[in-house]
């Protein structure tokens, strides 16, 4: 099967003020995702986990020098132009981002947000992407979504504002999702409501979804396969449940053990060191890459 | 990382850092307003003219060696005139912000630092003062009190009060919920010592911003005050009476309009390039607006 | 929508008591006059007899707090007094010289809107260039007193061009062409001030808004630079463009009284600032109320715009 979205060898670079020191935010970072499965990208701050996602959107600024190649559904994102680039979004490919209430225009109401994103891409009437916004209000699990079409964002909890976001990228049936840490800032039961709904979502329509996080729980819930990232390069990949049983890179182990839910009762948490160099070679060969 | 945009960081090709722009802009202001400052200050020393002596045979002269800005309809020394009016608003314009923030920043700091009551007395009886607008309020003011250089002022005064407090008020909130506030009140010191130690430094910051920007402001209002004829009054020289007394002879001699409008002009911008200076040195956040 | 109707009603609620305290505060400072106003409408040769008779004719032996009542008594009834001078009932000369402020301040504030606002939208939106030309234009607007602007454009457009009258004036319905002649110096003056106010502001709040996450959101749907600029940049920083258009009207009524007089336009400013140096105090009290009357309603008007641009405001969520 022929990946729905590919990273191939992608490095990602912000060039700072002196060109000798620049950080690599992704250095040859491989990940190829196949149709209908949700992946899981898990790391820790500055993994380089949000850069990978935000240059699959084309969403870096232009002073980030991208190479390597980013393909979705075979067509090359990198160095797309802006024309192609807004037609791609949202209509094959989709982000959505940690922070529902900052995703969302406080001062339009909620079902016009989703409706703006059919009418973006296709020529319908004013009618029909509203009655379509409706339809996709209740697929999400909006309640009584006819009647909640003109309410401004601000009149929904955090879980519901969350569901909208999903509402709106999915709008178009677009082949990839990208959820960057969609479930951070709400509550654990709300997370796992949130979970199932984008599981939901990918059985329906056959959605292909990059999950972002650095909650291995979020990984453990929904995820097929999983990818882990540390400072730019990608350790570990496999199907979640083996990586998980058997992990092989000594930094998945440690992530694991760290975690208190899966931690023997009475060990000690052990601590990841922040110099561990990714340069040794023993590192960076460790994982096994699928 | 949430799914912000990165932003990276621009290099500079020579790798040093360029003068602030904060700094340019104080160093601009500052330098326009020492000049027009000393200038004024020192108007009996360097003004070639006693302003109100009057030459006949000179009466209209375009600008010239004997009368840089040349000479009005009366036969007097633009340049005499220009400089004697400069420090007629200057002086005006200063005071009554001075005068201004005398009121304003203690009404401003116990309505921020006591808050309730305090703060709802303190506020809505200000606030009364906004009502009217400005020019309209002076004008007022000065219908009561007669025209006058001093009444100008006051008028000035009265009418920025209400702007003043609140930026002080604002910021005095926002030092006050500042936990080393919290903890030196937690030790025991008083009211008093708080403020004058911890709280007043702290907020002036802001004030100060505003009272720069609202000084251009000032000679703005004050020169149309005497336009009108209901500031600083005849002979004195002023500004704003220039530009109403050049209006006879605009097109015969137009440089007795230009110049008292260039003046001000450059004062302006003076308190303005200063405000602006000090505003992104101290307020980045914009606390004063 | 009857959350949008509560919203109103709370507002328009809101000014009445604004009204009433401005009109306190207009009959006090008027009343504040020194010196006695029946003597100075007498003269010198005056009586105490005479005197005592007008005083109680016009009411003024009575309690300041009567005097007052009786005052808005006659004001809500139409009878604004007379004006000392003319002896023309000040209702009258009101209406005549309402328009004229009117026309004035409320073309200015159109022009200054019309060419503010897409210019601060194109130098917030547009690239290096449209920022550094429209600083310009910015910091010559907010600096230049707007008398002096008034005569320059006098002296280049009348004295030197001919094109336009320096001053004068024909009401629009009489003769609307010669109407707009008269206005376009005085229109201009005032404008070009207001413009460079509302250039600066729309500029740094379409700036800030385009800062915001959810913009984020929008290129990541899809949707165009232009429907992102123009539907929700435009509409988020409006809320804070109404609201200084609101305060700049209160900045352009006051710059109007000194227009009025720079091109002898009979407006209510105008009347106002002879009445001043006439000693006309009934007419000064009549302008100022008419003037403050408009700036407070004018607010009023703007916080609805605001309310009905930014929903959380009419919600009640914000101040």
């Amino acid at each position: 099967m022929s990946p729905v979205l590919s990273f191939n060898d992608v490095r990602i670079r912000f060039r700072g003020d002196n060109a000798a020191h620049a950080a690599a935010a992704v250095d040859g970072v491989s990940i190829h995702l196949v149709k209908g499965e949700i992946f899981g990208i898990v790391g820790e701050s500055g993994s380089g986990k949000s850069t990978l996602a935000n240059a699959a959107m084309g969403l870096l600024p232009s002073s980030v020098e991208v190479s390597g190649s980013i393909t979705v559904n075979g067509r090359e994102m990198i160095g797309l132009g802006p024309d192609e680039l807004r037609h791609m979004r949202g209509s094959e490919i989709s982000m959505i981002f940690q922070d529902a209430s900052a995703s969302l225009d406080p001062t339009w109401s909620v079902g016009e947000q989703i409706a703006e994103t059919v009418r973006a891409h296709r020529p319908v009437a004013r009618g029909e992407a509203r009655a379509r916004a409706i339809e996709l209000m209740g697929e999400v699990g909006i309640p009584d979504a006819a009647a909640r079409y003109n309410d401004a964002p601000h009149r929904f909890s955090g879980g519901m504002r969350q569901r909208i976001v999903i509402a709106a990228a999915l709008a178009n049936n677009p082949q990839i999702l990208i959820a960057d840490e969609p479930t951070t800032a709400l509550d654990v039961t709300i997370q796992a409501q949130v979970l199932k709904l984008i599981d939901a979502l990918r059985r329906n329509h056959g959605t292909t979804v990059a999950l972002i996080t650095h909650d291995l729980g979020v990984v453990a819930q929904v995820c097929d396969r999983v990818g882990v990232m540390y400072r730019g390069r990608l350790l570990e990949v496999g199907n979640a449940r083996e990586v998980f049983a058997n992990p092989t890179h000594p930094y998945t182990r440690a992530l694991l053990a760290a975690n208190p839910a899966w931690a023997k009762r009475g060990s000690r948490l052990p601590v990841v060191p922040a110099e561990w160099s990714v340069e040794t070679p023993d590192f960076a060969n460790a994982g096994g890459t699928t | 990382m949430s799914g912000r945009a990165i932003m990276a960081r621009s290099a500079t090709p020579s790798g040093r850092r360029p003068m602030s722009a904060s700094t340019r802009y104080i160093l601009a202001g500052g330098a326009i307003l020492a000049v027009l400052g000393i200038a004024a200050a020192a108007a009996p020393l360097i003004a070639p003219y006693d302003p109100e002596s009057m030459a006949v045979r000179e009466v209209m002269g375009v600008p010239s060696l004997l009368h840089p800005f040349g000479s009005d309809v009366l036969g007097r020394d633009v340049l005499s005139r220009v400089i004697y009016g400069l420090r007629a608003s200057l002086l005006i314009s200063i005071s009554a912000v001075a005068a201004s923030l005398v009121v304003a920043i203690p009404a401003g700091v116990l309505a921020g630092y006591f808050g309730r009551w305090v703060d709802s007395l303190i506020s809505r009886t200000l606030d009364m003062i906004l009502v009217l607008p400005a020019m309209l309020l002076a004008i007022t003011l000065i219908a009561i009190l007669g025209p006058g250089s001093v009444v100008a002022a006051i008028a000035i005064a009265v009418i920025y009060l209400p702007i003043l407090a609140r930026v002080m008020r604002t910021s005095t909130l926002v030092v006050t919920r500042n936990e080393y506030v919290e903890g030196s009140r937690a030790r025991g010191a008083g009211h008093l010592r708080v403020l004058m130690t911890h709280v007043i430094p702290n907020a002036l910051g802001p004030v100060i911003v505003q009272a720069s920007v609202l000084s251009a402001f000032a000679m703005q209002l004050e020169a149309g005050l005497s336009f009108l004829g209901l500031g600083t009054q005849p002979p004195t020289p002023s500004l704003g009476g220039m530009l109403s007394d050049g209006r006879d002879v605009l097109t015969q001699a137009p440089w007795v309009e230009i110049f008292p409008g260039l003046a001000i002009v450059v004062a302006v911008l003076g308190f303005s390039f200063l405000g602006e200076g000090l505003r992104r040195a101290f307020d980045p956040r914009g606390v004063a607006e | 929508m009857s959350r949008l109707l509560m919203f109103v009603l709370r507002r328009v609620l809101v000014t009445i008591p604004t009204l009433i305290v401005m009109s306190i505060v207009v009959f006090l400072i008027i009343r504040l006059v020194p010196g006695d106003p029946v003597r100075t409408m007498l003269g010198f040769r005056a009586t105490e007899a005479n005197v005592a008779e007008l005083r109680h004719q016009l009411g003024l032996d009575q309690s300041l707090f009567t005097q007052y009542l009786a005052w808005t008594g006659d004001l809500l009834r139409g009878d604004l007094g007379t004006d000392i001078v003319s002896h023309a009932p000040l209702s009258e000369l009101l209406m005549q010289r309402l328009p004229v402020t009117l026309e004035l301040a409320g073309l200015s504030m159109l022009l200054a809107v019309v060419a503010g606002v897409p210019l601060g939208v194109w130098a917030a939106t547009g690239g290096p260039w449209s920022r550094r030309l429209t600083e310009g234009f910015v910091v010559f607007g907010v600096s230049v007193p707007d008398f002096w602007l008034g005569i320059m454009l006098v002296l280049v457009f009348s004295g030197t061009l001919m094109l336009l009258p320096p001053t004068g004036y024909v009401p629009f319905v009489d003769d609307p062409a010669a109407n707009l002649r008269y206005m376009t110096l005085p229109v201009l003056t005032l404008a070009t001030g207001e413009a460079a106010y509302i250039l600066r502001t729309t500029r740094g709040a379409i700036a800030s808004v385009m800062g915001r996450p959810f913009v984020t959101f929008l290129r990541a749907k899809g949707i165009s630079e232009r429907r992102i600029v123009f539907g929700h940049a435009l509409r988020n920083a409006g809320p804070s463009i109404v609201t200084v258009v609101g305060i700049q009207v209160g900045v352009l009524l006051g710059g109007a009284i000194i227009i009025e007089t720079l091109f002898a336009l009979p407006g209510v400013g105008r009347l106002v600032v002879t009445g001043i140096t006439q000693r006309n105090y009934p007419t000064v009290q009549v302008g100022v109320l008419a003037i403050a009357t408009i700036f407070i309603l004018v607010s009023l008007i703007t916080d609805l715009v605001v309310g009905w641009l930014d929903p959380r405001v009419a919600d009640g969520m914000m101040k």
